[in-house]
């Protein structure tokens, strides 16, 4: 199989070019825009990592919240005596380990389990993290100083934001990937083709969670005082939970197609109305179930396939073939 | 080849709370041997394929291929360990493109293939069951035994060496019933190894070497087709008895 | 001591709110993630009707539960339906309605907080101590464990001894062979949802109490009620009872004995070994 065929070529110049053009709005603004821009290359990180794992397995993962508190955490308790780098690395390895010991406890078993259990599994991490800071630290806040500015934060995001679409493109043609769509399609089908459904789920959710765990370390220095309740704020996970779906999940890129509205809508709603934050993720919630089940993407893909038919209606050609 | 089974049964039972589906059964399978596994409705046929193929586990007793006792591992890997099935209900991978169903079956299971490799024998695979240059068709728009004949491709793509197929033939009209009897007559000259369930007779008479037959989870009968069936027991089985 | 009966109370009306969410799952099959919002609107009710007008709390579950039956009856009817009929499998189902009734516990979560904002909310009712084996407690905490009791044996007898309640227990076993024994299937699933929905409301009347409550504390709830669901067997209401005593008794020897803030961690650990070992519920029978 050779490395690229010449779509994929096509595809990797202009993401190519989009992320050279990205890394140059910091030389552009360094206020309100930039740290705009900070949260949406954050949430098209983690519903990108998110949709990794929950798109092809169908498994909603509200444990967003606290793989990326552990990874918040990690540099918050590190920061002073060991270098940043490492920190990243043990916030990967640790919300990684954290995602293999949900994965195997719940993956078994059906999706509501699942649901419930990433439910509050933000929740749980914080009780355990503030009772082990009241007992062992005697406080429960963190000063996280670097000299590290939104730019740089916005620039590590960037190059994990590559990363993570890197990642997601070889697992999608690697073996790991096949075995993820068969699964999607049909558990019973994949166990008699070969496929270990557990072992392959929980995988995929470990680097999924890896990720995650990945973008709470980079944050870190923009929250310069981390204490348990906004690290583990569980928001996060439904945010990106409505963000990834309302793109889409079906693709590697559709989620991004959620990400920079909602980023955007949900700045402009708490900046002009903060009680009515709530609301808004209950009403989005609402709009996907009803009038976008597959997202953004759908709507796209939808539009596509009607065009595509009356041209080949137009020219004659039968539609079966695609 | 010597002549020891591929594959032994051993006093195998399943039951469900107080129903035993499967009771105390036992029968071997040798190799390039074609067996019929045949019964009455809720005899517990598809209760037996599916202790062998792992999607049950037996209360008791024991499954062997080649000598390897297979019925306390998983499915995935009494697949890798070589054996592939159909399903009494058709289930094609839909969102996967004709090919992909077929590439499903080679890249996990006993004998492995990945990329192109795994392609052009997933193309061989398709023209063998009567599918050749469909590859890209939308499984959707197939017809039911198209559908019937990519699952044997997919249930053929890891090279397995028994092949297990739960009412294969069932639901097919007259014509489809011909060319579904020869496919399986031609992978049977190729020295296969297959478990039929099957309530087409024509098909049982003209296909099988052997048959296993049940009753309310009980072998009744183990023979060949034609002793097998004269038998009062497999008649009354089949028609009821006077004083049942 | 102390700990058996606290926990116990506790353990009562985790039981109601867990009974009106299996009945839902079990029955409808729509795992409602709304539930702890009823519960905290019930709440809100029953403390509203006592200070605006003294309505006691346990008569004002006469009024509280049969409006969240209606309020319940209405949701499944006009947005749950929708998606069961859409649904081309349980699977699909399960997905659209964890979605749709996460929307409903924010919608009425924020409105929650709209109106009565975010701060804890309590009021003073039967608060005088009885004297029970040599340590006080709350009369309010005795009292709505009594009518939790009640209300349960009322729910088992209405299931197991009634035509109707037989029904609804054939629905949650097999909906095709129950229609085909000319139950109606729709009708028993909206029954039950608003069934469910009451029986939480109820739960939440006797909460407000005993206990401190604000507009977002529902999902925690709905959570403990989802795990004891969870323990107890999906439908089961034996079970859902016992793990729901279970849940209070753990969580209050935690809170005692260990850190009142680590509670979730004692629901998270019951949660864990019953996934591990008997993920089909403690009475469960293990199903092919």
């Amino acid at each position: 199989m050779s490395l690229m065929n010449e779509k994929e070529q096509r595809i990797a110049a202009i993401a190519l070019m989009l992320f050279g053009a990205a890394a140059m709005i910091p030389f552009a603004d360094d206020g309100y825009y930039l740290s705009l821009c900070v949260n949406i290359v954050m949430y098209a990180v983690l519903c990108t990592a998110w949709t990794l794992f929950s798109g092809p397995t169908h498994y909603i993962s509200l444990a967003t919240a606290a793989f990326f508190g552990i990874g918040t955490y990690s540099v918050g308790l590190g920061i002073d005596t060991l270098p940043f780098p490492l920190l990243v690395a043990i916030a990967a390895v640790a919300s990684g380990v954290l995602a293999g010991l949900v994965g195997v406890a719940t993956l078994r078993l059906s999706g509501v389990y699942f649901v419930i259990f990433t439910l509050g599994l933000a929740e749980l991490v914080r009780q355990v993290v503030t009772w082990l800071q009241v007992k062992f630290l005697g406080s429960v806040g963190l000063y996280v100083f670097t000299d590290m500015t939104e730019k740089h934060i916005f620039w590590m995001l960037l190059a994990l934001a590559a990363v993570v679409y890197i990642t997601g493109w070889l697992v999608n043609r690697s073996r790991l990937g096949f075995a993820l769509r068969i699964i999607g399609n049909d558990e019973t089908v994949a166990r008699h083709v070969g496929i270990d459904v557990a072992r392959a789920k929980v995988i995929l959710f470990m680097i999924s969670g890896a990720f995650i765990g990945i973008t709470g370390a980079i944050l870190a220095p923009r929250f310069a005082y981390v204490e348990p309740p906004s690290a583990f704020n569980p928001v996060i996970s439904f945010q990106v939970v409505i963000m990834a779906l309302l793109g889409g999940t079906g693709r590697l890129w559709a989620p991004l197609l959620g990400v920079i509205p909602f980023t955007i809508l949900f700045d402009r709603i708490s900046a002009s109305f903060p009680n009515h934050t709530s609301l808004l993720i209950g009403v989005a919630f609402m709009a996907i179930v009803y009038f976008l089940p597959r997202g953004v993407m759908g709507l796209i893909d939808d539009f596509r396939a009607r065009h595509a038919k009356s041209r080949h209606a137009a020219a004659g050609v039968p539609e079966a073939a695609e | 080849m010597n002549s020891a089974p591929l594959l032994s049964v051993e006093k195998v039972r399943k039951a469900f709370g107080g129903l035993v589906a499967v009771n105390d059964v036992d029968f071997t399978v040798k190799q390039s041997e074609l067996i019929g596994l045949i019964g009455p409705n809720g005899s517990g046929k598809t209760t037996m394929m599916n202790l062998i193929s792992g999607a049950l586990k037996p209360t008791s007793g024991t499954v062997r291929l080649a000598g390897e006792v297979i019925s306390d591992m998983p499915a995935h890997r009494i697949a890798q360990r070589g054996v592939a099935r159909t399903f009494q209900l058709v289930r094609i991978l839909p969102s996967l493109s004709a090919i992909e169903n077929v590439i499903a079956g080679a890249v996990f299971g006993h004998v492995r293939a990945w990329g192109d490799d795994a392609y052009r024998e997933a193309e061989v695979l398709l023209e063998r069951v009567g599918l050749g240059g469909r590859g890209n068709v939308p499984t959707g728009s197939m017809t039911y035994i198209d559908q019937k004949r990519l699952e044997l491709a997919r249930a053929l793509a890891s090279n397995p060496r028994l092949l297990l197929l739960d009412e294969w033939l069932a639901g097919l009209n007259p014509s489809e019933l011909k060319i579904g009897i020869e496919l399986i007559r031609d992978l049977r000259e190729d020295g296969r190894t297959i478990i039929m369930v099957e309530h087409v007779m024509d098909a049982i008479r003209s296909l099988c070497d052997r048959c296993v037959v049940m009753s309310s989870g009980v072998k009744i009968a183990d023979g060949s087709v034609h002793d097998v069936l004269s038998q009062p027991e497999v008649v009354s089985a089949y028609l009821g008895t006077e004083d049942a | 001591m102390d700990i058996l009966v606290t926990g116990t109370v506790l353990g009562g009306t985790y039981a109601l709110i867990a009974l009106g969410l299996t009945l839902q799952y079990g029955v409808a099959r729509i795992m409602n993630l709304a539930n702890g919002e009823n519960l905290v609107l019930a709440c809100f009710c029953a403390f509203w009707l006592y200070t605006a007008a003294s309505i006691n709390p346990i008569l004002g579950i006469l009024i509280i539960a049969p409006a969240a039956f209606a309020l319940n009856w209405a949701i499944y009817v006009f947005a749950m339906k929708p998606l069961v009929d859409r649904a081309k499998n349980r699977g699909q189902l399960e997905i659209d309605s964890i979605l749709a009734t996460f929307g409903l516990m924010f919608i009425m979560q924020g409105v929650m907080l709209l109106v009565f904002g975010g701060q804890y909310f309590s009021y003073n009712f039967l608060s005088e101590p009885v004297r029970i084996l040599g340590e006080n407690y709350g009369l309010n905490r005795i009292v709505s464990l009594g009518a939790a009791t009640l209300i349960a044996i009322a729910l088992y007898v209405f299931l197991y001894r009634t035509r109707f309640g037989t029904a609804v227990r054939a629905v949650s076993v097999s909906p095709q062979s129950a229609s085909l024994v000319a139950i109606d299937v729709p009708r028993m699933s909206a029954f039950a949802f608003a069934l469910g929905g009451g029986l939480t409301a109820a739960g939440g009347s006797l909460l407000s109490t005993y206990y401190t409550f604000n507009s977002s504390m529902g999902v925690i709830f709905t959570m403990k009620a989802l795990i004891i669901v969870i323990m107890g067997g999906v439908g089961d209401v034996r079970g859902a009872v016992l793990a729901a005593l279970l849940l209070g008794l753990a969580e209050t020897a935690v809170a005692s004995l260990i850190d009142p803030g680590l509670t979730l961690a004692a629901t998270y650990t019951l949660f864990i070994l019953v996934l591990l070992f008997r993920p089909q519920g403690i009475f469960g029978r293990q199903t092919a």
